[in-house]
């Protein structure tokens, strides 16, 4: 149960050359444990969660999640891998506006095939331990920033990912919030036993990581022990 | 954690991998969300089924229309025990006519002696004028011999059409206030209704059966020295007939009864136009139907790219979009055939020439439905190309 990246370039076509977005980053995020990205805008950080989400394919290296490597892998296979695998939040909640908040997470479990009823157990589960579970039934224009990112983290969390990617979560709350969204996903992470990668420029919340790494020009700079 | 493969909890074939591939899940899985946009967007949606509703109905209305046009104008011929109808042939380049056909008797006898022809029947056709003494209307004038099956009925009411006899039809004894031992006049020569049978139309004239020779009291002379003229002669054919042949031997040009319909003018060019305006209607429903998904599917391409962020296959995704599509077309076409089935019903108590029938209502429904899917199918295509990477980041 581990997110492995070796030695992953990438770059992007700019103008007449090609930008390097991530230049031979080598990262290996155990299992139950949460390793953050600090770094400049530009720096490369959400570059290296599409790589890892298998959203983007490294013009070099490997990608390897709980053992199996993307490498060659068909469009509809790394779908399936992030399906049973990768738990993503976003950065913005991005609910779909026409879905409660216990459907935002049972619409995971549909696109994977499981049983509706374990969904909507699972569902409650998870909207429980966000603190969520009496607003199950509100659609996202009816929930405040704060729950909207915690349904985010708990439809994450949904199918029991190996990885969980984690990009920018406190970038639109104010510092209380931003402090428990991140305690929550520590929490969350040592429960599910899940390999996080939490990307953020937002340094006030790291204590709990427990590793923290940096991003320059694309280039990872490990680790730097936070606790 | 779950080895790979082991979320699919409800079974389902494995791929490589060991991720299960679409499976018997897959009903489960693909109006998930589309059924709950389809509530959620009930404007929008209720807006777009309005305007199916709409079209089903005016293309139900137009198909009941054209039918019944379409009988006014031909069911006379379309009823006639016939297989074939071998008309006078046309000058070079001509074109075959019912109103310019005039066949002798010659021709009629050279017809009747064909090997594998097994009846020809002479036909008059002309278009007058019926009256009685306070009313008179239009009619088709149906010439036949004695005794002769092409008269409804059969040989039971044809062994009656001698000297002034005439079997009218329901609309022409209804028009002329008739019934059975009354006196007419039929371009001024006096009838006697022998019979009220069937209701058939030509040219959107109810018609009136006589016999031959009282037809050719009202007819305009034609024909030559050979004998007395007809305008076709109705034939019943077996594979053994030399077409052609008996076609070449008399002067004639045969066509199929049904092929002969397009010998009358108004019906050419009136069936031409209604079916022109129904295309129309067809095409411009998938078009709107086309353009309604594609603008919903550009406006929820967000939704599109984190569903497939979060591992949602396209097969999914248009599995689900298109459903909706159906939901939605399935509904308004639905609600739409029976507004036109109703409006039909009580247009065809009225004096219009509506057709109500399976063929006119539900016909129109299929094909609005099958085209109206066609155009999203089109138009969600564009699934495939929605980049899941846009979910990520603060793009959105």
């Amino acid at each position: 149960m581990s997110l492995h990246l070796t030695d992953v370039t990438l770059t992007y076509p700019d103008g007449d050359s090609r930008l390097t977005a991530l230049d031979g980053v080598t990262l290996e995020v155990p299992g139950g444990s949460i390793t953050a990205v600090v770094g400049p805008s530009g720096s490369g950080k959400s570059s290296l969660l599409a790589v890892a989400a298998t959203l983007i394919a490294p013009d070099r290296g490997t990608v390897a999640v709980d053992g199996t490597t993307t490498t060659g892998m068909t469009r509809a296979d790394l779908a399936g891998l992030r399906r049973q695998k990768i738990g993503i939040v976003f950065q913005q909640p991005n609910l779909l506006p026409s879905l409660t908040a216990a459907e935002q997470l049972q619409v995971m479990a549909r696109i994977d095939g499981r049983p509706p009823a374990k969904a909507r157990a699972r569902a409650m589960e998870l909207l429980d331990a966000v603190g969520l579970a009496d607003r199950a039934g509100r659609r996202p224009h009816q929930l405040s920033g704060g729950q909207r990112q915690r349904v985010n983290i708990a439809r994450a969390l949904m199918n029991d990912p190996t990885v969980l990617l984690v990009d920018e979560p406190t970038s639109a709350l104010d510092h209380e919030r931003g402090a428990a969204v991140v305690d929550l996903i520590t929490r969350l992470t040592h429960r599910q036993a899940a390999a996080t990668v939490l990307v953020t420029h937002d340094r006030a919340h790291l204590t709990a990581v427990d590793r923290v790494a940096e991003m320059h020009d694309g280039r990872l700079r490990l680790p730097s022990a936070a606790r | 954690m779950p080895a790979p493969g082991a979320a699919a909890e409800g079974g389902g074939t494995p791929f490589s991998l060991g991720f299960p591939l679409v499976s018997s899940e897959r009903a489960g899985r693909t109006v998930f969300v589309a059924w709950r946009d389809l509530k959620f967007a009930k404007g929008r949606f209720a807006l777009m089924g309005a305007v199916i509703v709409l079209i089903t109905l005016l293309v139900g209305l137009l198909s009941g229309l054209t039918a019944g046009l379409g009988r006014q104008n031909v069911s006379a011929i379309t009823s006639l025990p016939a297989d074939a109808i071998a008309f006078a042939a046309p000058d070079e380049g001509g074109e075959l006519s019912y109103a310019d056909s005039t066949v002798t008797e010659r021709q009629w006898r050279r017809w009747a002696r064909t090997p594998g022809v097994s009846g020809a029947e002479p036909l008059g056709i002309t278009t007058t004028k019926a009256a009685t003494g306070e009313r008179s209307t239009g009619v088709s004038v149906f010439g036949v011999r004695s005794g002769s099956a092409l008269a409804p009925g059969g040989d039971r009411l044809g062994s009656g059409l001698d000297g002034d006899a005439a079997v009218l039809s329901a609309t022409a004894a209804h028009d002329l206030g008739l019934a059975v031992g009354d006196a007419f006049t039929l371009a001024g020569r006096r009838a006697t209704v022998a019979a009220v049978s069937g209701d058939a139309f030509f040219s959107h004239t109810p018609v009136v059966w006589t016999g031959l020779g009282l037809w050719r009291e009202i007819t305009p002379p034609a024909g030559g020295a050979d004998g007395p003229a007809a305008t076709v002669i109705a034939l019943n054919t077996t594979s053994a007939a030399d077409v052609e042949a008996a076609d070449r031997a008399a002067g004639t040009r045969t066509v199929a009864r049904d092929d002969s319909l397009s010998a009358i003018g108004s019906y050419a060019s009136e069936n031409g136009s209604l079916q022109l305006m129904r295309g129309f209607l067809f095409v411009i429903s998938a078009l709107v139907v086309g353009a309604f998904f594609t603008v919903w599917t550009i406006q929820r391409s967000g939704d599109i790219a984190v569903l497939k962020a979060l591992g949602a296959s396209t097969a999914t995704l248009l599995g689900d979009a298109l459903g909706q599509a159906l939901v939605l077309l399935a509904g308004g076409t639905l609600i739409g055939t029976g507004a036109a089935a109703a409006a039909g019903s009580l247009l065809s108590g009225m004096d219009v020439p509506f057709l109500l029938t399976p063929a006119t209502v539900l016909v129109p429904a299929a094909v609005m439905t099958a085209l109206g899917a066609l155009g999203a199918v089109l138009s969600i295509r564009r699934i495939t190309s929605v980049d899941p990477l846009t979910a990520l980041g603060s793009a959105r």
